[in-house]
């Protein structure tokens, strides 16, 4: 019974670490498939988002209002960026705007520091943070927090992409830039629309772990790189792949950590990644084309 | 309606168009027919707005429209639908033809979903696979959902870039008969640039060659079928030495 209770314990954990990455991969994804862009800067947005609600809630608002105005700030700062980094270097090759996201998330870091300075801050949990007993694993409502939004997010994206016609003009782009041009749909606009969209969702995941592990300028390079295993996992071009690859990395994570050695875990995450890169680089979840020849 | 005077187009350092001159009358079919490289698509590219002419006028019902891009000539009624259907293939086919509308949706939700039901009634064939993804249709039902698509965004001048490539003949037939229907039934101004020179030169009012850039012959359909260089080049009847640089 110890066993199971310890197992279902890390399977908690993993899933909690999985939905944070989740959040942060879906990003990934939106941002590839619109602008065909790897943004390495998708973890600075999780930072933002954690440190922005966390002098927000110091300025006494509450906390519901400051995790609210933190992603739309973030939301805010993705469009700057957007704008003013790849909008501009849009006709670049591919390596340039790689280049630029990581510029980009260092200067992020660089202003970080400044404003909110080296040390770890946290921000409350969004409920009361009794834990609960389930089988006699121990679960914060924190993690259930992060586990059910990252579903809710799922939907949302889900209904976003397939019931909307914005969400349909997006999926438009990304099959077919070139028809969809001719269609009249503006990929300026889309991909403005991808970047605020995918900044909201890394602010949201960054409020989300701030009250679990803490929130420091630097935090959104790990969470970066991860989530960016994630999607790779998944398959880089499908936002429920990229979720599913998230939550397997987060179990994988929590079973290394606590059943082997913490300092292993990542070694073994980005084995998984190099491992998949070279086995099946299309991702483990990738869908067979239905495009005939 | 539409006026096309000295045409340049480049693509980097290949001069592509090089000053075309064509004008277009409000509800014909015009035909362009041509050799690989001709500049056919280039120049109903250009007219789309997807490459900016260097030298030259577009003028559409008066309008100078040459420096308008893709976008404003879509929502200016001149729609391109392109070479190898390009649909959306893991979108269904009413996404597919519901997007044909993008620039005029937010504005009038009600008469494009009034378009898109008529439309369906135009091409019956498609009714029953509206909820299929359009990759998994076959080539003329592709062709026909691109078709679609292009009359959803409500043109006053449809472009069509080689819509009988890879198509069996029948079906070839089909989307010719169509197309005569839209100009003759729905008043919508047609450019047919083909490979197929006996299909669209019989389904065409006026016609035209085009060779290495340039107009090389224009008429009626007609008069075109019965030319001699016509015949010797694409028609395979040795009668005349074509001089006008004309190649099958």
């Amino acid at each position: 019974m110890e066993i199971f209770s310890q197992m279902l314990q890390l399977l908690f954990s993993g899933l909690t670490i999985g939905a944070i990455y989740a959040l942060i991969a879906v990003g990934f994804v939106i941002i590839y498939n619109v602008t065909g862009i790897l943004n390495f800067a998708q973890g600075e947005f999780a930072m933002f988002g954690a440190l922005i609600s966390i002098s927000l809630v110091k300025a006494n608002l509450p906390l519901w209002l400051a995790i609210i105005l933190s992603i739309v700030i973030v939301a805010a700062i993705g469009a700057v960026f957007e704008r003013t980094a790849i909008h501009t270097a849009r006709k670049s090759s591919m390596t340039t705007l790689i280049i630029i996201t990581i510029g980009v998330s260092i200067a992020f870091r660089g202003i970080a520091i400044l404003i909110w300075g080296t040390q770890a801050q946290t921000l409350p949990p969004f409920t009361d943070n009794t834990p609960i007993e389930f089988l006699e694993a121990v679960l914060l409502p924190q993690n259930l927090w992060a586990i059910g939004l990252s579903i809710v997010i799922l939907i949302v994206m889900m209904y976003f992409f397939n019931y909307t016609f914005t969400g349909k003009s997006l999926t438009a782009c990304v099959v077919n830039p070139f028809a969809a041009r001719l269609m009249g749909i503006n990929p300026n606009k889309m991909s403005l629309l991808a970047v605020v969209v995918s900044a909201g969702l890394g602010a949201l995941a960054g409020t989300v772990i701030a009250p679990i592990s803490g929130a420091s300028y630097d935090m959104g390079m790990m969470l970066g790189i991860k989530a960016f295993v994630a999607a790779v996992v998944g398959g880089l071009t499908n936002a429920p792949a990229a979720i599913a690859g998230a939550f397997l990395i987060g179990i994988i994570e929590a079973f290394t950590e606590g059943l082997w050695s913490s300092g292993l875990k990542d070694v073994v995450s980005f084995s998984l990644l190099l491992l998949i890169l070279f086995i099946k680089p299309e991702g483990l979840f990738a869908k067979a084309s239905g495009k005939r020849v | 309606m539409l006026k096309i005077e000295n045409l340049h187009t480049y693509h980097g350092h290949l001069h592509v168009l090089e000053g075309i001159d064509f004008e277009l009358l409000e509800g014909e079919l015009l035909s362009i027919v041509g050799s690989n490289g001709a500049g056919k698509s280039t120049l109903l590219g250009t007219l789309a707005g997807v490459y900016s002419p260097s030298e030259g006028k577009i003028e559409f019902k008066g309008l100078d429209i040459t420096k308008d891009g893709v976008q404003k000539t879509v929502a200016n009624g001149i729609c391109l639908v392109p070479e190898r259907r390009q649909i959306f293939s893991s979108l269904t086919v009413k996404d597919n033809l519901m997007l044909g509308a993008y620039h005029r949706y937010s504005k009038d939700k009600k008469t494009v979903h009034r378009d898109y039901e008529e439309i369906v009634e135009l091409f019956p064939r498609l009714k029953q696979m509206l909820n299929r993804p359009g990759g998994l249709l076959s080539g003329g039902e592709q062709q026909m959902v691109a078709i679609g698509r292009g009359l959803m965004a409500n043109p006053k001048v449809l472009m069509l870039d080689e819509p009988s490539l890879g198509l069996a003949p029948l079906i070839v037939k089909d989307i010719m008969n169509i197309l005569r229907r839209l100009c003759d039934e729905r008043g919508v101004t047609i450019i047919l640039v083909e490979q197929n020179v006996k299909a669209a030169l019989k389904v065409a009012d006026r016609a035209c060659v085009l060779a290495h850039g340039k107009m090389a012959i224009s008429g009626t359909a007609q008069e075109l079928l019965n030319d001699p260089k016509i015949q010797e080049a694409y028609f395979g009847k040795p009668q005349t030495k074509s001089k006008d640089g004309i190649q099958v």
